[in-house]
């Protein structure tokens, strides 16, 4: 008998196709509906994800079906933990200029990593910049 | 003007009126062909009034702001306006977040933005 607090433990190979990536986001979403969290939490967890999940993919494989997703999240009463990892060269995430300047603004890209550290609770990369760590807290009922 | 696949376009005097057909815009080959329907307006029609209003939309991507970043550019170089409206409370936080609701003109809803032209 174990006392972990997850109620959803999942480890997933997606190959790199944006379909896949979507599947696998809307079951995360059904997880999250069916314990009950708010809609703005989900919205929250839904843009991160749609945004890490599609730069793995997209952007860390290039959509080579030769390349893989790996991915491992887990859910608990109150917090969502999912690690993404592609087989990309990786990139620095330090080294994205901030969109919200007014220098950059008009760039139609980049605003993705923005979005994942607004909403989720605690946003890391490895060092080679291929894996993304994300942490959400449900806000208190 | 051709039948669109991803909006609903209809005309309020000189004011061209748009609404999505998508309730989540996120996927990139909607994305794209949403992005080419709203370029036609502007670059094949002539459309230089253009009002979005985001009503039936729950959901958008980055991917998708920078569509509309695309379109905002556009307009401008055909010296036309874009304004949107009807943007549900969780999609406006997105705009305001990137900042994009300084490069907008956003109204809370179709007869405020109509009148604003």
């Amino acid at each position: 008998m174990t006392n972990s607090p997850w109620t959803w433990v999942s480890d997933q190979t997606l190959p790199s196709s944006i379909e896949a990536g979507h599947q696998f986001i809307r079951e995360v979403l059904a997880r999250l509906e069916a314990a009950h969290w708010t809609s703005q939490d989900i919205f929250g967890v839904h843009l991160a994800l749609e945004e890490a999940v599609v730069n793995a993919i997209k952007h860390g494989n290039r959509l080579d079906c030769r390349k893989q997703v790996s991915i491992s999240c887990k859910l608990s009463a109150d917090t969502f933990w999912i690690s993404i990892a592609d087989e990309g060269q990786g990139f620095d995430p330090n080294a994205v200029p901030d969109c919200t300047d007014d220098e950059h603004i008009q760039l139609p890209h980049g605003r993705g990593l923005l979005l994942m550290r607004c909403y989720m609770t605690r946003v890391d990369y490895n060092d080679r910049g291929n894996t993304v760590t994300l942490e959400k807290h449900r806000k208190p009922l | 003007m051709a039948a669109h696949r991803r909006l609903d376009v209809s005309e309020v005097g000189d004011v061209t009126v748009v609404r999505f057909r998508d309730r989540r815009i996120l996927d990139e080959t909607s994305i794209q062909e949403l992005g080419q329907e709203l370029f036609q307006l502007i670059e094949e029609y002539g459309r230089k009034k253009l009002l979005l209003n985001f009503s039936s939309v729950e959901f958008l991507s980055s991917a998708a702001l920078g569509k509309l970043i695309t379109l905002d550019k556009k307009v401008k170089a055909h010296t036309g306006k874009l304004k949107l409206t009807n943007i549900r409370a969780e999609i406006l936080e997105v705009f305001h977040i990137t900042k994009l609701h300084k490069l907008f003109d956003i109204r809370d809803d179709e007869a405020d933005a109509l009148a604003s032209f």
